[in-house]
Parts: C-alpha cells; structure tokens; sequence
C-alpha cells in the first residue's frame, strides 16, 4: 500500500460572506474582490513546505495538480511545484506524483513530455506522470479546449507523449489535432519507456475503459469519501476483469480527505471550520460550469442522466457533522482513522491512497499536526497492505528498492 | 400537418449517417436548425412547407444511433464540404436555405463559399460575428435562471414552456434532456467558445438575395447584429420581429412564417 500527500493550494482566507457573493467557485470570483497576492505567496510556500514535511514523515509520495481560474486550488503549472520538489526531495525515498499537467490544454504537448522528463530526471527517476484529461471548466472555458473534442485531443496527446520519450529516431507526428514534422526530444526520462502512467477519471466517462485497456494506473479523484465511491470502484474493477487485466489493487487510487486529532472530539472540533470552508466554498460549483455539454460522450452523457447520486445534493446545505458522518471527510482518532481508511482501502481495492491532509482553510501548524498524527499513528497500520501479494507496477523503479534513488544522481 | 417522410442518407465515406425530414411541395428549401437541435423547430417547418418542399437535415451527430458522427468532421472546411455532398444527395439545385441560430451561421457561411448554389437566404438570429462591446452570450454554459430570459422575450410563455418540456416517462425523459445536450455539443464544436470563425471575411462572396430576422429582446446576440450582418451582405435587409427572443420562429411562429413566405415568394 502506498499512502501520498494530496495538495490543492486552495485560497485559505475567503471573505466569510464568500457564498453570498458567488454561486461558484470557479470563472466568477473577482481576483481583485477577494484575494491578494501578497497572500498567495505565502500559500504557494506554505503548500511546498506542507508537502515537504510529509516527505519527511514518510509518506511515499507527493502529488500535485492543473487547475485553473478558481479558488479551490491553483498549481497553474504542477510542474512548477512539482520541479521545487524534485530538487528537495532528493535523497529521500519519495515520488513525485504530477497528477498532473493536463494534456488537451496544452499544445503542442509534447511541452509536457519535456516538462516530465526534466521532472524526472532532477528526481533521479522518481516521477509517476499523471495526465488528467482536465475538469470540464478548466479546460474548456480557462484553456478553450473544445468540449466534444477534449477526449480525442487527450487519447492522441497521450500517445505522442509516450512515443516521444522513447523513440529512437526522429519521428513526424501528422495526427488529427497534432502535427509536428521532426520530433526528437531532449530530455528523456530515466525511466524507459516511460514513467508510471495514472489517469485520473470520474468513473461515468469512458476514461476508466481506455486506461484498463492501455494498462495505466485509474485514479479516482473524489471528495465524496470512500463510502460514496463503492459503486464506481465495483464498476472499474468490473470493467478490469471483463478486460482480462488481473485484480492487482495498485492499478487503483482513491482520494480522501483526512483529519485526524488525539481524540474524535478533538478531531472533529479541530477540522470542522475547515471542513465546511471546503465544500461550501472551495468545491461549490453549479452544473452549468460542469456538466458542459460535449465533456461526456454521449454514452456517458445517457448514463449520467440516468443515475447521477451527487446531483440532489447542495453542498452548501452540509454541516461539518453531516460531512463526517457522510464520510465524505475520514475524521477522528488515530484508531477511528485507521478503521474508517482500512475498511474503505480493503472495500474499493485501493492500491494508493491519496491523502488529502490539507482542505479548506487549515493553517500550515494544523496541516503539519495533521501529517504528524497520521504519519505516526495511522500510516504504520496501512503500509504493508497488498505487499505479500501483490507488485505495484505502476510506481517508480528505482524506489521500489528502498533505497534513495536520487542518491544515484547525486553522486554521478 | 402530414408528419414528413424521414429520409436516412449516408454521406461522408459512410461515416455520418443523417435523417433530413421532408415535408410539402413546391421549390426547395433547406431549413438548418439552432443548437437545440430539429425537435423544437417542426411546427415551423411544417408552416414553411405550405408553398415549398421543405428539407430538413439533423445536423451530424443529432441523428439517432451515430451520435459519434460529430466526430467525422474536424473543421468548417469540412462541415461547408460535407453540405456540399448533402444537397448533390438530395440533388437540391440553388434551393432557398433558411437558417437558425447556428444554423444562420452555416446557412451563410455555404451561401458564400459556393455563391451559385443557395438561391434566396433567410438567416434567423444567426450567429458568428462578433463585437466586443456586444459580447455574444456562450449559451452552452447558462445558468437556467439566465438562460430563459436570454432565449425568450417572455420567460414563461408558452413558447419557453414548450422549449424546456420534457416527457414524464423517464426514458423519453432522458432521451430528450440527452438529445437536447448532445445537439449542443455537436454545433458547440464548431464555434466554441467563441462563435466567429471568421464569417466577417467571406460575407462579401454571398450573392443571394438575403433576409435577416432578429427578435428584438434576444438576449443571446443582441438585435444591433442584424445591421452588422446586413451591412456585409450585398443584397440584404432586415426584419426585426417585436416581442421576440433568440427563437422567434417560436415565439412568433406565424409573423415569422409571414416575413419569410413573403420574403421568397411564397
């Protein structure tokens, strides 16, 4: 089992009226109205040193994201973050997770490839190279990605990308929406062919096909908690067997947000305003921002229409109690903690769990208190899951000897 | 009103299959419809096929069973092509061609492209030019609160009812909410998130004798386009329709079906 920091970056200090204001999260809040720069400086720091610190605790991985106009979270460019990283990580048995850049908005991509392989090789090969295909608002309304064509545009990027890291002789790409006449990139990554693959999805697209049918690693990036995932994780591991791939748990990630406190009442005491900060201001995000006509095929688009759970819940509406008991965020003791994860790990066959141990308006103390009582308390009981049986083949080589890989750069 | 024969073609190397509704008799016309897809326009069409044989083509990707269509064709290059080998398949010489919406969009952009082959051009709230102190409204990402008063001039009339209603059975329910979403993705493709593409450069090569009819409340693209559109297009003149939004073939079925019959001749 491999247990990684999750990070939005998030804007901590919304005006408490924030809701009133804005019926969303994303495109509509007023840069000048209700953030400030100087401020998010600090946040840019704070979230390196907040995810540094939980390299140093022993978590085995640290994953960033793209997105974009918005104020839950903003890594414009993961590579950014994730290059500071790299570089102060080195040494230490800890991968660097770009979860990620999101190919469709940028072109040419192979931009990305170079940036994932300059990733990689300052890791000294610890990169895990995600590629989201980009939430619906990111990247059609932020990037003007054109709705019906972000799958196709995501499926030929991703094939360009992989080629360009390993082909051995200057190539001509003349695909559908990428034409590039001499292709040889400098730098590769150290890992060859390429670097651990994960593609996140929300379980309704036909994402969760393609990326069993390539073999890559399927990232579930919920915030509805494992509780409410049951039917999607049923679904892909479905999906997995009908396609003949083996039951191995590491070609599944979920994310979970996760508070943990000396006792449940502290627990709950502690993280509720942030909580609550979280999905009343940071997530809320009306259907007509994401349900863009042309983001789901048309399959999917039936299937959604037909069942879609979330879509009668208002967010808004949620006490912090609601949240927790709705398990939409793992809050409590170390022991609660521990129980609530196992039971959801064991239930959804997660190979990664993708800890959020940041949300909402924590401040940095509370995050690293956070990190410390889970890293010490809860992380040892969940470790060795999966181990005895079971490879994670989708994570980097050189780490999987536990020895520091970038020792092997550094002292070439 | 006679229901319209349904005539399923198979263009494109056979990569986009297309029902084109038939309806009436006398000279040709084509209607292209809006965003929202054929469904909402029938009763209109139906008026305009008192004097004409009406045609009417799903726009590929709308037609049932291919909804993958919208995917055999990447540009506007491709879509002018493809109506080419749709009206040689439904062997339409110089028809008269009236457009909605996005449809108005297409409707000019082949009048100009092949200047011969539309005769009489009715463009209907058409969209594709742009002005940056009349931002045209992206209606593909509305809030339901905006997006009635911009599409009606009455929010809740009949009309805007009709538009919005969905079946109570849930299957036809969701098959109408999934054809209603999916007729947008598919013209989306072609303008979004901005619908100029370039229309203010080949305007100039149309030479049909053009009607422009715009409500005067539509809160999509503002009635001071239809001057825009006009002042391009050499042989052209305007009609505003009062107490209309974007859609006033709907909202004022029966003085646009007027204007229009009027205009070609009816």
């Amino acid at each position: 089992m491999k247990v990684c920091m999750f990070h939005l970056m998030p804007y901590r200090d919304l005006p408490a009226d924030f809701e009133r204001r804005y019926n969303s999260a994303y495109i509509d809040p007023m840069w000048f109205d209700v953030a400030d720069s100087d401020k998010v400086g600090q946040y840019y720091n704070a979230t390196l040193d907040e995810m540094l610190y939980a390299a140093k605790a022993g978590l085995h991985g640290l994953c960033t994201n793209q997105h974009h106009q918005n104020v839950y979270g903003f890594m414009a460019n993961p590579s950014i973050m994730g290059a500071v990283l790299a570089r102060q990580t080195n040494g230490q048995n800890v991968a660097i997770i770009q979860l990620g850049s999101t190919l469709p908005s940028t072109t040419p991509p192979t931009r990305i490839a170079e940036e994932y392989a300059m990733l990689d090789c300052v890791s000294g090969g610890r990169l895990v190279a995600g590629f989201p295909t980009g939430l619906p608002a990111d990247a059609t309304i932020s990037n003007g990605v054109i709705p019906v064509e972000q799958r196709e545009r995501f499926r030929e990027a991703l094939a360009l990308v992989i080629k360009a890291w390993s082909a051995r002789d200057v190539f001509a790409w003349n695909g559908r929406h990428y034409q590039l006449g001499m292709v040889n990139l400098w730098p590769r990554p150290i890992q060859q062919p390429h670097p651990p693959i994960w593609i996140p999805g929300s379980g309704i697209s036909s994402t969760a096909e393609y990326v069993v049918g390539q073999d890559h690693c399927f990232c579930h990036l919920s915030y509805y908690g494992a509780k409410n995932a049951e039917q999607v994780s049923d679904r892909y591991w479905e999906l997995v067997a009908r396609k003949g791939r083996d039951d191995n748990p590491y070609r599944f990630s979920f994310l979970q947000l996760i508070g943990v406190g000396e006792t449940d009442a502290e627990a709950e005491d502690l993280y509720a305003e942030h909580a609550e900060y979280f999905f009343h201001k940071l997530l809320y995000t009306p259907t007509y921002y994401q349900a863009i006509p042309g983001c789901l095929e048309y399959e999917a688009l039936v299937q959604s229409l037909r069942h879609n759970p979330r879509a009668s819940i208002n967010l808004r509406e949620l006490k912090a109690k609601d949240l927790f008991d709705r398990g939409f965020v793992v809050v409590g003791s170390p022991k609660t903690v521990r129980e609530q994860l196992l039971d959801g790990i064991k239930r959804l066959r997660m190979g990664h769990l993708l800890a959020l141990l940041h949300f909402g308006s924590m401040p940095t103390a509370l995050c690293k208190n956070n990190i410390d009582l889970f890293a010490r308390e809860v992380l040892p009981y969940l470790a060795d899951l999966w181990d005895d049986r079971y490879e994670d083949r989708w994570w980097p080589e050189r780490l999987k000897a536990k020895r520091p890989a970038a020792a092997l750069a550094a002292a070439s | 009103m006679a229901a319209p024969e349904v005539r399923r073609l198979s263009l494109w190397q056979d990569r986009i299959q297309t029902e084109v509704e038939i309806s009436g008799c006398g000279r040709p016309l084509v209607y292209l419809h809006g965003p929202w897809g054929l469904a909402s326009d029938r009763a209109f069409v139906a008026g305009l096929a008192d004097d004409h044989t009406v045609y009417a083509p799903k726009f590929p990707g709308t037609t049932h069973g291919n909804p993958d269509a919208v995917h055999a064709l990447d540009n506007w290059f491709d879509l002018i092509v493809y109506h080419g080998e749709l009206f040689d398949r439904l062997e339409l010489s110089a028809p008269a061609v009236v457009g909605h919406s996005f449809g108005g969009l297409l409707a000019a952009e082949f009048a100009a492209s092949a200047p011969k082959s539309v005769g009489r051009l009715v463009l209907i709230d058409p969209v594709g030019l742009w002005r940056d102190d009349a931002p045209v409204k992206n209606w593909m990402i509305l809030s339901d609160k905006v997006r009635r008063p911009s599409l009606f001039a009455d929010a809740d009339g009949e009309a805007a009812r009709r538009f919005f209603d969905v079946p109570s059975d849930p299957a036809e329910r969701i098959d109408t909410l999934a054809q209603f979403i999916w007729a947008q993705a598919c013209s989306g493709k072609f303008v979004w998130p901005i619908a100029d593409r370039g229309f203010s450069r080949h305007a100039h090569r149309i030479a049909s004798p053009t009607l422009i009819v715009w409500g005067t409340a539509d809160g999509i693209i503002a009635p001071t386009y239809a001057q825009e559109f006009a002042r391009r297009i050499a042989d052209a003149r305007v009609e505003l329709i009062e107490q209309a939004g974007h859609l006033p073939h709907l909202e004022r079925p029966e003085t646009v079906t007027k204007v229009v019959r009027a205009f070609l001749g009816g």
